[in-house]
């Protein structure tokens, strides 16, 4: 039997039937991943979606969950192989963010979601690439080299979860968490083919997410299915006290039986302009017919604040960078320079030890909050958030959802970008508005282009803690597309 | 265009050593990036003055400020480059 490739809720009915082992099936993935993209295998073959590889642990995780299994005290979780983005913290294991800086760290402790997905019986099979402290579109800002897409190894997977996206599309692993600050979880699930979902800012716990925003970032599950989003995300929500901006879980049953039917669907018109390739538009407006045909409620709508939200993101979000990213000054972790006094510490360890893009970030926000030009960047960028908040809100007085594309294109070639950063911020400019807002969205694949055949992901974004209602529509489209 | 010395000063604040060549592109990057920011200046101004409220919900609530062992200082303290006796070492200051 072929353990390979099957979804979270087929592995683990084969781990109930006992049609296979924990241990058989963790065996499966590590071999798979030695073979086809061993961690610093050899750049021209791999496609690079692991930063490292956690083969003791994931084996240790496998016979503890054999024992759980036959114990007859176990879940859907118990025993099935994932991947982890490297910007989440597994104890005992190196948790670089893909930076020099961090480049030998070893994490001292779990985040909160590693704890309840380890309560479950679940199997880490290693640590996946992103863009340098999650600050990019397409892996390609990584200090340890690009991940490629497995539909195509000219293309990027995306970014900045990259590689949890292309561990999930080339069955390296079952299912994999991402991290999402404007739009890092949804954007490679589209470029990739897989279900990714980007929860509500607060519904899931940050504690032991290395901060890169904090006003954005949340962690989310990248999977085969809805469903299995789902199952994850059930796992990992809810309140946390070491992470005060978490609040208790919305009812799950509460939105169980809503149906696409009874929906009513807000496709914003500005999602649909300028920058857009014409097939990803061809493709999303097919699946909106699709979703038509089974009974909702489509009305085109207009968020009149869309052109202000990549401005108004990219001024809050280095920000926030510029105050999170403090804390590497070569003393507390990681890279160390020798210099002659403190301050020489300082700079040299930082300016050797981060990459370009960080540091860009570093620099927009240290200028955007520097005495003089406080009020026309920073307070500036808040007022307009406000009025994004206000257009969001009064689009979900009168709708279920808002659907769009995730972005304005399907995954580009390695280098297409070149040097340039307001080409790749722009990637983002379907999926970081809602962002800003803490709103829930989700990618759905829905269908492939036709010359190249690359995935596009339709986006469904939803009300504050909605997610289950976002699932519960994802699940009945995912059968219609 | 920003230029040469901004970009220095705010290096300086930002504790960043930027090479030359870092610096010239700085420049670069930085103007294009705030130039673009002035489509900020189209959006209508907010009536509303509170603006850090966005994203509180009602269902978020502090928790006690309650002294508890975490058990993980011993593993913080070893992460550090520097240590000696258990302390993160500093460089002197004065």
């Amino acid at each position: 039997m072929n353990l390979i490739g099957l979804t979270i809720k087929q592995s683990s009915d084969g781990l109930k039937k006992k049609e296979f082992s924990a241990v058989e099936l963790a065996k499966a993935y590590l071999d798979k991943i030695k073979k086809t993209d061993p961690p610093g295998g050899e750049p021209g073959k791999n496609i690079n979606a692991f930063l490292s590889f956690t083969e003791d642990l994931a084996l240790r995780q496998a016979e503890q969950a054999d024992q759980k299994i036959a114990s007859g005290k176990f879940n859907e979780l118990t025993g099935v192989p994932c991947a982890i983005k490297d910007a989440i913290m597994v104890q005992g294991e190196k948790c670089t963010d893909a930076s020099k800086i961090l480049e030998n760290y070893v994490a001292p402790y779990d985040a909160t979601v590693i704890k309840k997905l380890k309560e479950q019986g679940s199997v880490i099979l290693g640590k996946t690439n992103t863009d340098e402290f999650t600050m990019g579109s397409s892996t390609e800002y990584s200090a340890f080299g690009v991940t490629k897409n497995p539909c195509d190894k000219t293309r990027v997977a995306g970014g900045s979860s990259g590689g949890s996206a292309a561990a999930v599309a080339a069955d390296l692993a079952v299912y994999a968490l991402g991290s999402d600050t404007g739009g890092s979880i949804r954007q490679p699930s589209s470029f990739c083919g897989i279900v990714g979902l980007c929860p509500t800012y607060g519904s899931v716990s940050r504690y032991g997410l290395i901060a890169h925003a904090s006003s954005l970032d949340q962690i989310g599950p990248m999977a085969k299915t809805a469903e299995d989003c789902k199952i994850v995300f059930d796992v990992i929500k809810g309140k946390d006290k070491l992470d005060a901006t978490t609040v208790n879980s919305v009812d799950a049953e509460k939105f169980k039986n809503f149906k696409i039917k009874n929906a009513r669907m807000g496709v914003p018109r500005e999602y649909f302009s300028k920058g857009r390739e014409p097939e990803v538009e061809k493709i999303i407006k097919n699946a909106i017919k699709k979703a038509e045909d089974a009974g909702a409620k489509i009305v085109e709508i207009s968020l009149p604040s869309s052109e202000f939200a990549l401005a108004c993101y990219y001024i809050i979000d280095p920000c926030e960078i510029s105050a999170n990213l403090a804390r590497f000054d070569g003393i507390k972790y990681g890279l160390s320079e020798q210099g002659d006094n403190l301050l020489d510490v300082y700079l040299k360890s930082r300016g050797r030890g981060l990459g370009q893009e960080v540091k860009r970030r570093i620099m927009i926000g240290t200028y955007c909050l520097s005495s003089g030009y406080y009020d026309a960047y920073y307070k500036k960028a808040l007022e307009v958030r406000r009025f994004i908040h206000n257009d969001f809100a009064k689009a979900f007085n009168k709708m279920d959802f808002l659907f769009c594309p995730v972005s304005p294109f399907p995954s580009f070639k390695i280098g297409a970008m070149g040097d340039d950063p307001m080409a790749m911020y722009l990637a983002d400019i379907y999926t970081l508005p809602m962002k800003l807002v803490g709103l829930p969205g989700l990618s759905l694949p829905a269908g492939k282009t036709k010359e190249e055949n690359l995935p596009v992901g339709l986006q469904i974004i939803g009300n504050h803690f909605e997610e289950d209602k976002i699932l519960a529509v994802a699940q009945e489209m995912e059968n219609m597309l | 265009m920003i230029s040469e010395e901004e970009v220095k000063h705010i290096a300086k604040l930002a504790r960043l050593e930027l090479t030359e060549k870092e610096i010239e592109k700085m420049q670069k990057d930085l103007s294009k990036i705030l130039d673009y920011f002035d489509v900020l200046k189209k959006a209508p101004v907010s009536v509303s003055k509170k603006h850090s409220d966005i994203l509180e919900n009602k269902r978020m609530f502090l928790r006690a400020d309650e002294v508890e062992k975490s058990g993980v200082s011993d593993k913080i303290v070893e992460a550090s480059p520097e240590k000696k006796d258990g302390y993160i070492k500093v460089k002197a200051i004065l």
